[in-house]
């Protein structure tokens, strides 16, 4: 006879088991999915990057950090220095405005709710839609943005193809069409500061700049942390408007990370070279959401 | 007589109501714009000044628009792509959020860190090994090569799990005591309790996926399976459509979208609450 402990232990084993596979089941899904269309592109990019690949994207020859170096070469450090100077145009008035409209549509008055949802319509709006929208207020001759600047007294401005204004007229694109989500964010953010902090605040006399200086903006800091951090990535992942509006042009102005890799993958038939380029941008989101997971580690793993 | 208290607390919100009316003139001014131009004349949107307002509304752009582009056609599969990756990471998402709530098993914490990590992975990054791969499947110009890459998603995992976690371990003690499986629990109870977290997704996602843009350009070639965004930027690049015509597809194309903002606009701002966590 097999000792009583034992098959306690053998069924306890049997049982972690069981448990285990039940787990995995309802994961396998997810798991699969992830497998086949992150984890392994991911591994394979590295690979591409690292090796010489032919014309339909097979590699044949391992050529090390060799790619790294020719991206750089040819001229991906301008590429990184205009995605970077395109995602700071673009978050930084993007999270100001985006404060202003919330401040303003956290307003207890009649009708705020038009506001709120007026303010948030450009969430309804496509990317690409957006763009052949600004397309049309960007025409230099009978276009709505010069003849405004005509109005003031300014002259028209080539927006999309003076490489001096390019970049900055396709983040407005980015800029208008983030407007929406980032004052949701920052309203749910203002409504979740209890109103006693305020009312006492009031009650010892602060006025309603003071209280937004020292209350509020404090308080909604883990919140303008999240938007500036999702915001930037999205910025640094823009492709839509450059593809419409500018073609990376005029002149490269506006050739951002993903509108390169885009060209050198899919213009180029260059795998080796756009998976490069892709693993560096990588590293920088990388990076970048590390910084907000360690924010984040806390209420995620310990709630 | 009014007291000058009074008096003041109008003119405050008088002057707010001026500063949000202002606010939100800019802010939809390029909405309304492309509204007003889909509704002039080919001649009237080349004017200088330009018109802001027609008293006369040209709905024939809108038929021009239509026999340039088979624009309902493109909503058609925006709108089924889009409605089968939400429905789909509905499935998947709901499914490993109850794994890592309800069910005890080894390696679960790992796994949870495994699937958040994906979050790191800008989608860009992995585009030409997954364009090679919808390749060598076949899936290129059809729906699966659209909808499957995009079937399952950390972040919806992530908000559900979060939700999953308010509803009470008793529940699913007392529901086990009965003899409900943990099928029956997450069928019976945990999903009908999750509605509003449900309901959020599926407004993100349904936005989200109508608004891809480089997948399907990569990967549709026919007007068949091509989305709306993709043709409207072949609408835009057509030197002969004129803008009004132009601007008409883009206002159709935008109608479900508004649509499902306006509807979902509550489940959005809800979701958005527990998207941003407090530090």
């Amino acid at each position: 006879m097999v000792p009583r402990q034992q098959v306690v232990r053998i069924s306890r084993t049997r049982r972690e088991l069981l448990r285990f596979l039940q787990g995995i089941a309802y994961l396998s899904p997810v798991l699969v999915l992830f497998g086949v269309f992150i984890f392994y592109p991911l591994v394979r990019s590295i690979i591409l990057s690292t090796f010489k690949t032919d014309l339909l994207g097979r590699p044949y020859d391992f050529v090390g950090i060799a790619q790294y170096r020719q991206i750089f070469n040819q001229g991906f450090g301008r590429s990184l220095i205009i995605t970077l100077e395109y995602a700071l145009i673009t978050v930084v008035p993007e999270i100001i405005l985006s404060l202003m409209l919330a401040v303003m549509a956290s307003w207890s008055l009649r009708g705020i709710g038009l506001f709120r949802l007026l303010f948030s319509s450009p969430i309804g709006i496509a990317v690409a839609s957006s763009s052949v929208m600004f397309k049309m207020l960007y025409s230099p001759n009978a276009g709505v943005f010069n003849y405004l600047l005509r109005l003031v007294g300014g002259s028209g401005i080539n927006w999309l193809t003076n490489p001096k204004w390019a970049l900055m007229s396709v983040a407005i694109v980015t800029l208008w069409r983030q407007l929406g989500y980032d004052t949701l964010h920052l309203l749910s953010g203002i409504q979740s500061i209890p109103a006693e902090i305020h009312e006492s605040a009031r009650l010892d006399g602060a006025g309603p700049w003071a209280m937004f200086w020292k209350i509020t903006l404090p308080m909604l800091s883990p919140v303008l942390m999240f938007i500036t951090i999702t915001s930037t990535i999205a910025a640094l992942q823009s492709f839509g408007p450059i593809n419409i509006l500018t073609e990376g042009g005029p002149a490269g102005a506006t050739r951002v990370v993903v509108y390169s890799l885009f060209r050198e993958a899919f213009f180029n038939y260059n795998f080796g070279l756009a998976s490069a380029q892709a693993i560096v941008l990588f590293l920088i989101v990388l990076v970048l959401t590390l910084l907000q997971f360690r924010r984040f580690e806390r209420s995620v793993f310990y709630q | 007589m009014m007291s000058t208290w009074t008096m003041k607390r109008r003119l405050n919100t008088a002057l707010r109501y001026v500063l949000l009316t202002v606010a939100a003139v800019v802010v939809v001014f390029p909405i309304y714009y492309a509204v007003a131009t889909s509704l002039f004349t080919a001649p009237e949107t080349l004017l200088y000044p330009p018109k802001f307002f027609t008293t006369r509304p040209y709905w024939e752009s809108y038929r021009e628009a239509l026999r340039r582009a088979p624009v309902f056609l493109f909503i058609r599969n925006s709108f089924l792509v889009s409605v089968g990756v939400t429905f789909g990471q509905l499935a998947t998402s709901s499914l490993a959020a109850y794994a890592f709530t309800f069910l005890r098993f080894r390696g679960r914490d790992a796994l949870f860190f495994i699937i958040l990590s994906t979050m790191m992975i800008p989608w860009e990054v992995t585009l030409v090994p997954n364009y090679m791969l919808i390749n060598k499947l076949g899936w290129v110009d059809t729906f699966q090569g659209l909808i499957v890459p995009f079937l399952a998603d950390a972040f919806g995992i992530f908000l559900l799990r979060q939700w999953f976690l308010t509803i009470p371990h008793d529940l699913k003690d007392a529901a086990s005591i009965d003899g409900c499986s943990d099928i029956g629990f997450f069928g019976r109870v945990v999903i009908p309790l999750a509605r509003p977290a449900l309901g959020t997704l599926a407004v993100r996602r349904f936005l989200t996926v109508y608004n891809q843009y480089l997948w399907p350009l990569l990967i549709t070639n026919s007007n068949a399976r091509r989305t709306v965004q993709i043709g409207l930027a072949m609408l835009q690049w057509d030197e002969s459509v004129a803008w009004n015509s132009t601007m008409a597809g883009v206002v159709m194309a935008f109608i479900p979208t508004t649509i499902v903002l306006m509807l979902g606009y509550r489940q959005l701002v809800q979701g958005l609450t527990a998207g941003a966590i407090k530090g």
